[in-house]
């Protein structure tokens, strides 16, 4: 599947807006991404490994929260999740 | 769909009116009625910057009858690259002052109304009591909160626009029937996580894009026409001109708009987003990382003292300007640590102070016994010691 990776992330990530990982699952999908991008994990999960409060995950354009399987929800290799950060900024 | 509540008789058009909203009038989704709601509306704008002015600009081009203003800033020379309801005659003028004096240059039947102020708590549902629709074009997460808490506490729906770098987020929240901005964001990042506009850039033309999305946005609601961005979260990605749109939903659980909201009155925002007010001591030491200012630094460096000075900024911010400091990028310290002597005092320095207070909580964190963070950083060192170094 494909992750999209929003520009306050992308420097973690080595600038790329996007990254395709092989897996079976939404949670998978995420394992994959910060085993390969180390410094993305304290930016995404917390200590204990739960994902961050203010991290919105959507698959496709359904908020993963409203999924009846949420991150266990079966994935394929068209599908998009998307890291929808809070911002800020308008001055 | 989301429509507002229309006072009983709408104004009638002026001669003057028929001619000005011609294209308007022609149009069957507007015509007369359209047009004298939208003389009939008042809408608010929070903030006169970078979203504000396209916004505000269209609003007034529009035929809005009242358009009130908020904003407490002066225009600085940094602002003109996208803010272009302001000139560069306007430098070091107040922000409404010169955001009325084109409004009114545009459109002189346009009731302008000025608030200059910083929204707060105290004062954020008096003000926005007296409008029919809020745009929120402010830079900060605790006024985002204040905003949509104070509109969703008076029925008010709230135009929402956010911008960073190239990417922006554009919705419509607080109306009955949909979600509001602690639906999609129940918690605000913990300060310094996410880099504001002045930390991490912005391309001056991305406001401008949501700004009139959201001025769209404004139009629709009043006119009771189209399909408002309710529920749905847009995203604009400007380096890929990439427009994608994701579901947002109510959450029955949201403190604010839920079934059994546990937010009834406004709160302290700052305290909410993690902002802790600085005591006089906590001034010079924050974090565990002593806060040295730019006049004890350049005394130090004057008097011979050895000082590792490192810059953790990116190297085409330390091309625009730099003050002697070795360039490490935040992102490259982790890697090379080898390059900073831990036997020798380091001072951490960026744009402003906040990036190179991470680097130096980070420093200490790894056993270098002595690291103090330039309060205010490069900025104040233009601003006090030396302004032949360029301000950005």
């Amino acid at each position: 599947m494909t992750i999209f990776i929003p520009t306050p992330l992308r420097s973690y990530v080595g600038g790329t807006d996007s990254i395709s990982v092989d897996a079976a699952t939404i949670s998978e999908a995420l394992k994959g991404l910060v085993q390969h991008h180390p410094e993305l994990r304290r930016h995404l999960f917390t200590g204990e490994g739960n994902l961050r409060a203010f991290v919105n995950l959507y698959l496709n354009d359904e908020d993963v929260r409203y999924l009846p399987a949420k991150e266990a929800t079966a994935v394929t290799s068209t599908d998009t999740l998307s890291i929808i950060p809070s911002i800020a900024g308008g001055d | 769909m989301a429509t507002l509540t229309q006072p009983p008789a709408l104004p009638e058009l002026s001669t003057d009116d028929l001619a000005r909203y011609s294209r308007h009038l022609i149009l069957p989704e507007v015509g007369m009625q359209g047009q004298r709601k939208l003389k009939a509306a008042k809408v608010l704008c929070v903030g006169t910057g970078g979203l504000g002015s396209p916004l505000a600009f269209y609003l007034a081009a529009a035929g809005i009858g009242t358009l009130g203003l908020v904003d407490f800033d002066v225009v600085d020379a940094s602002n003109l690259q996208r803010q272009i309801i302001h000139s560069t005659k306007d430098i070091g003028r107040k922000k409404l002052d010169s955001a009325a004096e084109k409004l009114l240059a545009l459109n002189p039947a346009l009731n302008v109304v000025k608030h200059e102020t910083m929204l707060s708590s105290a004062n954020a549902l008096d003000i926005l009591k007296d409008y029919d629709v809020v745009a929120d074009g402010t830079d900060n997460f605790p006024t985002r909160y204040l905003v949509n808490d104070a509109c969703v506490l008076l029925g008010k729906p709230n135009v929402y626009g956010s911008i960073f770098r190239f990417e922006g987020q554009a919705s419509v929240f607080a109306t009955e029937e949909g979600p509001c901005y602690r639906c999609l964001y129940p918690e605000p990042p913990p300060p310094g996580l996410v880099p504001s506009c002045a930390e991490g850039g912005v391309l001056g033309i991305l406001p401008g894009l949501v700004g009139v999305i959201q001025a769209t946005e404004v139009i629709k609601l009043i006119l009771g026409n189209g399909q408002p961005l309710v529920g749905r979260l847009l995203l604009v990605d400007a380096l890929n001109m990439r427009f994608r749109e994701l579901k947002l939903r109510k959450n029955r659980e949201c403190p604010v708009c839920g079934d059994h909201p546990t937010v009834t009155q406004l709160i302290d925002y700052d305290q909410f987003c993690g902002i802790v007010p600085e005591t006089p001591q906590e001034k010079n030491v924050k974090n565990g990382i002593p806060q040295i200012t730019v006049k004890e630094l350049k005394q130090r460096l004057d008097a011979g003292q050895d000082v590792q000075l490192i810059d953790v900024r990116e190297p085409y911010e330390y091309q625009i300007a730099q003050i002697g400091g070795k360039l490490i990028p935040q992102n490259d310290v982790p890697q090379r640590l080898a390059e900073i002597d831990r036997n020798r005092e380091v001072v951490v320095h960026c744009k402003s102070g906040g990036r190179s207070q991470r680097i130096a909580e980070f420093l200490a964190q790894n056993g270098y016994p002595q690291v103090s963070n330039l309060a205010g950083g490069i900025l104040a060192w233009s601003e006090e010691i030396d302004p032949k170094v360029q301000k950005y």
